[in-house]
């Protein structure tokens, strides 16, 4: 049998990343097991490579992106074991430790951890739009991911959505010299004047910064001759067998556009798929309309022992993870037998007041790019299970028959139980339920997760090692 | 359609469904086969309709492919190499673990 680390991280992002350098500066045994090739998570990713092979991209990208090289520097020499392209498939709590099944190179085998932190961040937000299944539709988020990770981008471009990654992404492709067709801005009217009071709590902290970037992005945007369409609805996207055009309405006018990529984004959501198969409690949140993890001021979730950091316990953005995952390592010391209550505190009190001025913004971002109505009712011939291709129509007509909620849903139409094991119906279809029963989304609940986590071979787990 | 910046990685050479595709060291099998121009990446096991990566991220579970014999893995998520075999497939994973192919008049390879 194997020693047992003090925390194994799962997730190498802002957070992860953070909360490794702490733990390791306190000499804990400590494990950061991701999915990618490097370090970095999503919002850095592919850093480290692109900063040493495409230096103009690399300061076409940013301050804020640069920012992520160096924490991953700093990450590779702390001392904390890291190991990458490995997939975690099932994590199981234990009284004396939790027990880690990881997947690496077509092998799998177990880690034990005393502490568990789940930094697995988040994802985009589904958005079901009619034509939304079609090659040439992506997320925001995909956009950037081939730009980061593969200096490819998109020619013929439009982006669709609401948030700051509307406005970033379209800011980052002009840098790179690929200028976005037109950004269609989805922010419902209503959200302005909702936000508004919110302003002057969003100018405290590090309020300013980002309000100022936001509003270079768009000035950026504006100096560029960027079509910029407001008030937009009812996108949908066109073509047979892959998008060729984008149809929507801004101010109530209908507009069409050419477009063989659209990237839709409608926000980020914490990804729930591990928090939700270690059974921790999760609550409902109803202005950013997602589910999140309950955790304490620590990151402590509601299993003993599993810790959350990061996006993936509600959504704060890249600087404030890595304070969480800061706090976290302070209470993963703790429970190690490193550090007793009073240090633990003392290493988390900076951590803290630095947290609060990266959330100083969010109640007013929150407010200004809550969802518009149609991204959580879709219409009935909208396409929500993208896996086992079941519409929003086919969705309601179960409840109707007698489906109280998701779980009942995926028994009646198979909804959540493909490839992607619910991870983009299943926002949807909590809503859905929870609008045909007239009940509020915490009460309709989410699917219940099941290992693997992610498929693996039978081969591989009849292989698998115990330590 | 998909272009790539002006990249000093090295080049490497891959093979999809008989035919040669460059790709940069480092990148996902995704990546590389969008810059190349392939739109559709599988059909449905349920209606047929064409499917390509929608999250890039490993969410979405849309980009599956038949990668070195081995059906329905993610290619966002799988890093190129040299020399490896890469299919489009149709429906589900065969069950001798080979997905069934496309015809090649049916490819939408540009």
């Amino acid at each position: 049998m194997s020693a047992v680390f003090d925390a194994v991280i799962i997730g190498a992002g802002p957070a992860g990343m953070a909360a490794a350098i702490t733990l390791a500066d306190h000499d804990a045994r400590v494990l950061v097991l991701d999915e990618q090739a490097g370090p970095g998570g999503q919002i850095y990713r592919g850093v480290e490579e692109m900063s040493l092979t495409m230096p103009e991209l690399f300061a076409a990208l940013g301050p804020d992106y640069a920012h992520g090289d160096e924490l991953a520097a700093r990450f590779r020499n702390c001392g904390a074991e890291y190991r990458a392209r490995a997939m975690v498939w099932q994590v199981i709590p234990g009284e004396e430790a939790h027990e880690v099944w990881v997947s690496q190179g077509g092998r799998s085998s177990r880690v034990l951890a005393r502490s568990v932190l789940v930094a697995t961040g988040a994802m985009e937000r589904p958005v079901p739009v009619p034509g939304w299944t079609l090659p040439g539709a992506m997320t925001a988020g995909a956009i950037q991911v081939l730009l980061k990770s593969a200096g490819v981008v998109a020619e013929d471009l439009v982006i669709a959505g609401a948030g700051p990654l509307v406005y970033l992404l379209a800011a980052q492709c002009l840098a790179a010299g690929a200028r976005p067709m037109a950004v269609l801005d989805t922010t419902p009217r209503g959200n302005l004047t909702a936000a508004l009071p919110l302003l002057p709590g969003a100018l405290r902290g590090k309020g300013p910064g980002y309000l100022a970037k936001g509003i270079g992005l768009k000035l950026a945007l504006r100096r560029e001759g960027v079509p910029v369409f407001s008030f937009v609805t009812d996108i949908a996207l066109k073509g047979t067998s892959e998008v060729t055009d984008i149809a929507f309405k801004s101010r109530g006018r209908p507009l069409w556009l050419s477009a063989g990529v659209v990237a839709l984004h409608e926000g980020v959501i914490p990804a729930q798929q591990m928090t939700r198969a270690l059974g921790c409690a999760h609550e409902w949140d109803d202005v950013q309309r997602c589910f999140r993890p309950r955790t304490d001021g620590f990151g402590n979730s509601s299993v003993e022992g599993v810790l959350v950091a990061g996006d993936g316990g509600g959504i704060g953005g890249a600087r404030a993870a890595e304070h969480e995952g800061r706090i976290a390592a302070a209470e993963m010391l703790r429970r190690a037998g490193k550090l007793d209550d009073a240090a633990r505190d003392r290493l988390a009190a900076p951590e803290r007041r630095g947290l609060a001025q990266h959330l100083a913004i969010r109640p007013f971002l929150d407010r200004l790019y809550a969802p518009p109505a149609w991204v959580r009712a879709p219409a009935d011939e909208v396409m929500i299970c993208r896996c086992e291709e079941v519409t929003a129509g086919a969705i309601r007509a179960a409840a109707s028959a007698g489906a109280q909620g998701p779980n009942q849903a995926k028994s009646f139409l198979r909804t959540g139980m493909g490839a992607c094991q619910g991870r983009m119906c299943g926002p949807v279809v909590s809503e859905i339920m929870a609008a045909a029963h007239g009940i509020s989304v915490e009460q309709a609940g989410y699917y219940r997760i099941r290992p693997p986590l992610k498929p693996i071979t039978v081969g591989e787990l009849a292989e698998a090692e115990l330590d | 359609m998909f272009r790539r910046l002006e990249d000093p990685r090295a080049e490497i050479e891959f093979d999809f469904e008989g035919r040669p595709v460059t790709a940069r060291e480092g990148e996902s099998v995704a990546a590389a086969l969008l810059a190349a121009g392939l739109r559709g990446f599988r059909a449905t096991a349920i209606s047929g309709a064409s499917r390509a990566p929608w999250c890039m991220m490993g969410v979405c579970f849309d980009c599956l492919m038949e990668i070195d014999g081995v059906a329905s893995r993610q290619a966002c998520m799988v890093t190129v190499t040299r020399g490896m075999h890469v299919r489009r497939q149709r429906g589900a994973k065969a069950l001798d673990g080979a997905a069934a192919p496309f015809d090649d008049e049916e490819g939408d390879f540009a």
